[in-house]
């Protein structure tokens, strides 16, 4: 790391023109830190502001919650599968952690069901996906792929981590609160969100500060969430502006960061109202104002004793105007990472990258007009859902030319067919059964249908698990020997990759067929009560088998995970022969990253490029 | 390693990084606010008629507040100019008078308005009890003049016990037939019964207990003072957040506009004196940190140039 060879180089790249500008003072601070810098363990593994220290903390802590929020859903399709049976190994310990309350001998109250459903949503989204995907992969990768010597405000970036890691730590935190976590459902909806989980019910003392019920740890773990995603796009989006290398003009940029870039403005723009939905929801809680309670409120058989003239579609719209662009902070990552690998691993230059590009900006901006069609059946009106229908069915047309796109690249190309290409090319279909299943949700008359069943589980599930997901997976595998120096094992990885898409199919494609046999999807004994659900009742064990069963295709990967770190196959600067910046560094990149000035001479994917003598042309090496 | 381009402007955008920055963290807030005040906007549109309050604040008050604001965002104009100039005491005293100006702000906020408003009160009454507070509310005299109805009785809360509350009426329920009343006023008044209301309390606590009764009495006689049963009382509160949905909205708006004010005030007096350091290493990047800084305050003021009329004058 502490290189003196680099040190010349570091001083350069970018900055090199303007060196002599920077008064004495900074390049003295610059100075001092870089001739010395050799932090300690606390400076250089916790508290870094090493942008690609600071994205392995995503991912570690990211990945953390995915297997926690994944755990926390293998429960309830225990429950779905055998409801009312005992949770067989875990339940009775279950039971001594959470109460005899939420777990009564080891069988899942429908109260700690609730839980585990909002829970489940938040963890995955909020604490999981959108850090891995975006601020894990965003952190690691931007910054090389442009050329810069790290995000533009370091601390702001480290300031970004441990906000999202204090959130995800208050939201775990919750479950050891009296009364258990927020039972809500990822989208809190009022008024049960604000009435509920408070001191008196479910075993909360009536002395409880209503601040520290589960309820409302979401709404303030959702407040630091949302100034993590803040600081963090805020800083993607500077860094992307202003960092370039020389010759890293807009459409030379990788697609990748036009996919981050993207993503950012979601996050900046798309939060806040959020922010003050929950800060609302918290006063409404806290202070017993109405903003979300309506007049004539009647909670067990008594009025709310509120002020009222609130209003219950309000919270879903502020909601929703977050929860819809969401959706694609989820995917855009994803469909960034996959355009990398599939441009690499097919040899050829993308399809149309100026497509793509424009069809990543189109979405970005269509998906802030969207977000009533989650609302159809609120009463809002035929008016509002008509327009909200008609901008619904327009985002598909980006969506539907990035993935054609990505699919036209493979034409033609001698393709290699590695892990993360496996994973990249599963993403197609997968995302394309996530999209083309959306459609028909597009539409206010078939969502009489299809609202709220597990058809709209099915649906969202196939773009966020075996799409995004299996990007994430695509990247890590990608990436991987850039940060280590070795390369993930392929025999692990394969049996990663088909043992997880059977059984993600198996998890998610029945439930189409429950779904549209209207099997509602917050049933909380999978509709064994109910005599619609009979016919697709089966379903419910073979899917909770299907899940079992992708449960013990992840240890595959996270044994190749960690074991590659020591044991995996050493490889140099640019194992894939990528044509990308990132790969212009030494392996693992130091602090600083580029060892000698860095500029790009050409566009991002310029493979088997005619007459080139190799069948890559690296964006950092000059024409001949 | 350096970050560049953290001083000096890139060629191609003219920018340095931390003006993108800023401008990116305010368009963020906007969308904040902007959530805030379009619930303003729904809630408000979704009010009954009559039960969206006016009048309430005090626009003298208010109008000052504003004034010493766009006072403070020209001072901290002329404080960055100052670096620019490299008059170090002229932007030490122009930061201070910004800092000063937030202050008094937030002192008149919280030690005046907040308090004030959580003294008075007021009674939304039953709609199937209307009638018999006729003589507070005045609704035939409203229904004459083709306002909305009245169903809240407002004041200040002398005491309560099991079945009612005892108001001292504001003017407005006090006199509810005079036309000077049907429209909402900007200046406050007292309230007519405050006068005799002491006298009345005086002689409590004298112990004259003939003589106190007596001029409770004559304070409910003249329509100064109130018994409010709470049977007929469908919500009462003091003029706190939950009184209703104008004073939920306008505690958080400006609540969180204070913490905003708040944060600034706090930036400011790093620059005043820690930060002022860096004047001697590097003039220009502490310019440019008060150019930052200031065009956060800007937005502050901003936000409360559109707080001020939706919730004072409109």
């Amino acid at each position: 790391m502490n290189n003196p060879a680099n040190e010349a180089s570091l001083a350069g790249g970018p900055a090199k023109t303007h060196h002599h500008d920077v008064p004495h003072h900074e390049s003295h601070d610059a100075h001092d830190e870089h001739d010395h810098y050799n932090p300690g363990f606390w400076s250089k593994y916790v508290f870094s502001t090493d942008h690609k220290m600071i994205g392995m903390q995503y991912l570690v802590t990211g990945l953390i919650f995915l297997f926690l929020g994944f755990v926390m859903v293998i429960l309830m399709r225990y429950q779905l599968a055998y409801p009312g049976k005992q949770i067989p190994f875990v339940g009775l310990w279950l039971q001594d952690i959470v109460g005899k309350a939420f777990m009564p001998g080891g069988v899942m109250a429908p109260d700690f069901y609730n839980s585990l459903g909002a829970m489940h949503g938040t963890v995955m989204i909020f604490l999981g996906v959108v850090p891995v995907a975006f601020a894990a992969f965003g952190n690691y990768v931007v910054p090389l792929q442009i050329g810069a010597p790290d995000m533009s405000f370091p601390k702001l970036n480290m300031a970004s981590y441990w906000s999202f890691f204090l959130g995800g730590v208050l939201m775990m935190a919750s479950f050891f609160m009296p009364g258990g976590t927020a039972k809500g459902g990822w989208t809190s909806y009022a008024p049960l969100s604000v009435i509920g989980d408070m001191p008196g019910t479910l075993g909360i003392p009536m002395t409880w500060p209503i601040a520290l019920t589960g309820q409302s740890i979401w709404l303030i773990s959702m407040v630091f969430l949302i100034t993590s995603s803040l600081l963090g796009s805020v800083n993607f989006i500077t860094t992307i502006i202003q960092l370039r290398a020389p010759g890293m003009t807009w459409m030379r940029m990788p697609f990748f960061c036009w996919a981050m870039l993207v993503t950012a403005y979601i996050l900046l723009l798309a939060f806040p109202p959020l922010e003050a939905a929950a800060v609302m929801q918290l006063m409404d809680r806290v202070f017993h104002t109405s903003f979300f309670s309506p007049d004539g409120l009647v909670v067990n058989g008594l009025p709310l004793a509120k002020s009222g003239g609130g209003s219950v579609l309000l919270w879903q719209h502020l909601f929703w105007f977050l929860g819809h662009p969401e959706v694609y902070v989820l995917i855009l990552p994803g469909i960034g990472i996959v355009a990398e690998i599939i441009s690499n691993n097919t040899r050829k230059p993308l399809w149309s990258y100026k497509s793509l590009v424009y069809s990543a900006v189109s979405v970005g901006i269509l998906s802030f007009v969207v977000w009533a069609h989650h609302m159809y059946l609120t009463g809002m009106g035929q008016k509002v859902a008509a327009f909200f229908q008609t901008t619904t069915v327009l985002i598909s047309v980006p969506s539907v030319i990035i993935v054609t796109a990505l699919l036209i690249s493979y034409w033609g190309g001698s393709i290699r067919f590695n892990t993360p290409m496996c994973f990249a090319t599963a993403w197609l279909p997968m995302f394309g059964i996530g999209g083309l299943t959306g459609i028909p949700l597009a539409f206010n008359s078939i969502v009489l249908q299809l609202h709220d069943t597990y058809y709209v589980i099915g649906h969202f599930h196939y773009v966020v698990a075996p799409g995004t997901l299996f990007a994430i997976f695509a990247g890590i595998y990608y990436w991987f020997p850039k940060a280590t120096g070795r390369k993930m094992s392929e025999f692990w990885g394969k049996i990663h990759f088909f043992g997880s898409l059977i059984c993600m199919n198996g998890i998610f494609m029945p439930m189409f067929l429950q779904g549209m046999a209207g099997m509602h999807r917050r049933w909380y004994d999978g509709g064994a009560s109910y005599e619609l659900a009979k016919p697709v009742l089966h379903l419910n064990v073979a899917i909770t088998m299907a899940a079992f069963g992708l449960m013990i295709f992840q240890l595959p990967f996270i044994w190749n995970f960690f074991s590659s770190i020591f044991i995996g196959k050493k490889c140099g600067d640019n194992p894939w022969n990528a044509t990308t910046l990132e790969w212009n560094t030494p392996t693992p990149p130091p602090h600083g990253n580029f060892t000698k000035p860095v500029a790009a001479y050409r566009g991002p994917n310029e493979y088997s490029v005619p007459g080139a003598p190799r069948d890559f042309s690296p964006q950092w090496e000059p024409n001949i | 390693m350096e970050i560049p381009y953290t001083v000096t402007a890139r060629p191609d955008t003219g920018l340095y990084s931390a003006k993108i920055g800023i401008w990116l963290f305010l368009a963020s807030e906007v969308m904040l606010f902007g959530g805030l005040f379009s619930s303003y906007v729904f809630l408000r549109m979704g009010a009954t008629p009559g039960l969206w309050p006016h009048g309430l604040l005090n626009v003298p008050v208010g109008t000052m507040n504003t004034a010493i604001l766009i006072l403070s965002s020209v001072t901290v104009v002329m404080a960055w100019a100052s670096l620019k100039m490299r008059k170090f005491n002229m932007y030490r005293l122009y930061m201070a008078i910004t800092i000063l100006c937030g202050i008094i702000f937030l002192a008149v906020k919280l030690g005046y308005e907040y308090p004030d408003k959580f003294h008075h009160f007021g009674a939304y009454i039953k709609p199937e009890a209307v009638e018999k507070y006729e003589r507070y509310l005045g609704n035939e005299h409203m229904a004459k003049k083709g306002l909305a109805p009245r169903y809240e009785i407002t004041g200040h809360l002398e005491g309560e016990t099991e079945d009612h509350f005892l108001v001292l009426l504001d003017p407005i329920n006090a006199n509810p037939t005079d036309p000077a009343n049907d429209r909402p006023h900007f200046i406050p008044r007292g309230r007519p019964g405050e006068a005799q209301w002491q006298t009345f309390e005086a002689a409590e606590k004298a112990g004259k207990k003939e003589e106190a009764e007596k001029l409770e009495h004559e304070l409910i006689e003249k329509n100064l003072l109130a018994e409010v049963k709470k049977e007929d009382v469908r919500w009462a509160s003091a003029f706190e957040p939950k009184h209703s949905s104008f004073f939920a909205v306008y505690f958080t708006i400006t609540g969180l506009h204070g913490l905003h004010v708040l944060g600034g005030i706090l930036i400011f007096l790093y620059f005043l004196f820690p930060g002022a350091a860096l004047y001697k290493k590097n003039p220009e990047h502490l310019a440019n940190r008060i150019e930052v800084a200031g065009l956060f305050w800007h937005f502050v003021d901003l936000v409360w140039i559109f707080a001020f009329p939706i919730f004072y004058l409109l």
